[in-house]
């Protein structure tokens, strides 16, 4: 475990800020200020920030549909993020993308693929470019328990394989697919089983434990900055909300997520920072207050400006470069 | 002005993109020591032994990581063995390459080139000959070049190349061997070219079926019928103001092309000129569609050659609906 004050503070703050984002986020959708889908990461926020606090500032990553938390600790605004989804200029992609399309080129991020699993062959190309170009950095492939079925991965993982690419493949197990369950769907007992058969390493750990996964991505980053090719790590984690807004979650019990609740990644975590002396239960609820007040504030901001659209012209004239 | 053929006015492009700037990049299977399944990138690999890529059988795969290496700057060349294979790409072209842009409101963009050998006449059977142009037709944010003899192969590609967006460039298989006079030239994609002057009707076509086009205004002017013929070279974005002004110079309009009519090329070219309120009253008569059968390509010898239009079938069917 890091035990450094600061860098405890900030994994709190990261991980507080993307669940208070998610929160804010169904709200507004159920208040109707925002239309379309979204897909929220709530019970994931250890792997989003444990991850994100192991990259370095030359390395790239390609999340998944369920993109806010991992966006937030990279280190994209919350108002450029609810603004995206409030339609309006100010938005990340201008308002032209939506919950889904939160790309953040100052911030290293390429954006998600709306298409499970597509996303991954992108992150392995800049991967191919830094390798390529003797640019220092790696890439982050981040797909879910539910994209380890497609080709894309399988085709992704022996390229970067063959070719020794600087890749993390990255898997978020939060143990469905929409509705299926992985053990249903995957025919090993966990994706990271994967690795063999492309010739790197794969290990499995515990997604919700933040230092876990931060101590796990360091150990596969380092591997991989030392030249060895790409890694496959897989977090073992839950979402503790839907699929996405329309789902009922009629295929899981309230047993199994009472179950995962007494295992919340900031619970957890808040709870060894105070066994180990590092934060005060005071303290830590001044960062909670401090985050919440942060996003609410940021989202009322986007919420303001958010009459500010791009005009037809300016939308079509996006439609190709220069 | 260099004489040579289609391919290998294609593999001089190749070679010049890659000798000015190492970012561009050839990629896919067989492309490297093999030469490509046929033969354009011959000798590329010895020349230019790291931007000569060599895949395995992962046409999504490899299509997507170029894909993210030209978002970071790089400008990949993907050659797909077959045309037909592009169905293993559809996902990374149109959900990613062709949306980058957009979906990032202009701060990606994706300067990447997919080089798709296509066209029937080969007896490669069914999957190995469809010409796959009209799929992408409707996909905003891409762009089609479709060349028809080498001096536009050489131009479109090296333009393609330099272009800051996904184009597809679609060879035909048939037009490999074909020779001509190579001079370089700054052509814009999205431009068509009038290569033949006459009054009394306007032929448009692309690729492979321009051949047959310009037998069949030969055939025409034998007949005392002079044609007007249009080169499209770019199918997205297609040069309207061309396919108007040449249909209502002469009144009369035919477009000839190998693929079958629905939702193709031609048969937007027609619309077009009969929406176009100008066009329109300047006609003589209705526009005619001549193209290819709607059929899987048939393997037999017989059944595949009639599977395209051919000048003879052509000169009399535009005799017919314009001229008797």
């Amino acid at each position: 475990m890091n035990k450094d004050r600061s860098f405890c503070i900030r994994a709190l703050t990261l991980m507080y800020s993307s669940r208070f984002f998610e929160e804010k986020t169904e709200l507004l959708f159920r208040q109707g200020l925002i239309h379309g889908t979204t897909h929220l990461a709530n019970g994931q926020e250890a792997s989003q920030a444990g991850l994100c606090m192991a990259l370095g500032d030359k390395d790239w990553i390609v999340p998944t549909h369920r993109c806010h938390g991992f966006t937030i600790c990279r280190g994209s605004s919350a108002y450029s993020m609810f603004s995206e989804m409030f339609g309006s200029s100010h938005g990340l992609a201008k308002g032209l993308g939506g919950s889904m399309h939160m790309p953040d080129k100052d911030h290293l991020n390429l954006g998600s693929s709306a298409v499970v699993g597509s996303g991954i062959p992108l992150a392995t190309g800049i991967a191919f470019d830094m390798k390529y170009n003797g640019k220092e950095g790696l890439s982050v492939a981040i797909f879910g328990d539910g994209a380890s079925g497609r080709g894309s991965l399988h085709e992704s993982m022996n390229l970067a394989s063959i070719w020794k690419l600087p890749v993390l493949f990255y898997c978020e197990n939060n143990l469905y697919g929409m509705s299926a369950p992985s053990s249903a769907m995957i025919s090993v007992p966990h994706v990271a089983d994967r690795a063999q058969a492309y010739n790197m390493p794969g290990l499995t750990v515990d997604g919700n434990d933040f230092d876990a996964v931060h101590e796990a991505c360091l150990n596969a980053l380092s591997y991989i900055r030392e030249g060895n090719g790409p890694y496959l790590l897989e977090v073992m984690t839950y979402r503790t909300k839907g699929h996405s807004k329309s789902d009922r979650r009629l295929y899981r019990s309230a047993e199994e997520e009472e179950r995962w609740a007494q295992r919340d990644p900031i619970m957890l975590y808040e709870n060894k920072l105070i066994e180990n002396g590092i934060l005060t239960a005071d303290e830590i609820s001044k960062i909670r207050n401090s985050c919440f007040e942060d996003i609410e504030k940021q989202a009322s901001k986007a919420l303001e400006d958010s009459s500010d659209r791009l005009t037809e012209q300016e939308a079509l004239d996006l439609v190709y470069a220069p | 002005m260099m004489q040579m053929t289609y391919r290998e006015a294609i593999r001089k492009a190749l070679a010049d993109s890659m000798a000015e700037d190492r970012q561009v990049i050839l990629i896919g299977e067989d492309v490297g020591v093999y030469g490509g399944c046929f033969k354009v990138s011959e000798g590329l690999v010895k020349q230019f032994p790291n931007q000569v890529i060599d895949t395995p059988v992962s046409e999504e795969g490899f299509t997507g990581m170029a894909i993210g290496a030209a978002m970071m700057g790089m400008r990949p060349v993907i050659e797909i063995m077959y045309a037909d294979f592009f169905t293993l790409i559809f996902d990374p072209i149109v959900n990613h390459a062709a949306k980058t842009h957009f979906l990032s409101a202009g701060r990606f963009s994706c300067p990447i080139v997919i080089r798709l050998p296509e066209g029937s006449g080969t007896g490669h059977g069914a999957q190995h000959t469809q010409s796959p142009e009209a799929l992408f037709l409707n996909e905003s944010g891409l762009k089609m070049v479709a060349p028809s003899n080498p001096s536009d192969a050489y131009n479109l590609l090296r333009k393609a190349i330099r272009d800051n967006n996904p184009v597809l460039f679609f060879e035909h298989k048939l037009l490999y061997d074909t020779s001509g006079p190579v001079t370089p030239e700054d052509i814009e994609i999205g431009k068509a070219k009038v290569v033949r002057e006459g009054n009394n009707l306007t032929l448009i076509s692309y690729s492979h079926a321009m051949k047959t086009t310009l037998e069949t205004a030969e055939l025409l002017s034998e007949k005392g019928f002079e044609a007007t013929v249009v080169d499209l070279c770019s199918l997205k974005p297609l040069d309207v103001k061309t396919i108007l002004t040449q249909a209502a110079k002469t009144g009369r309009a035919a477009m000839i092309q190998d693929t079958a009519a629905m939702g193709s090329v031609g048969s937007d070219v027609l619309a077009l000129i009969s929406s176009d309120r100008q066009t329109f009253d300047l006609l003589k008569d209705p526009p005619l569609l001549i193209c290819g059968k709607n059929s899987p390509t048939p393997f037999s010898k017989d059944l595949e050659k009639n599977a395209v239009p051919n000048a003879a079938e052509s000169a009399e069917k535009i005799i017919n609906h314009f001229f008797s």
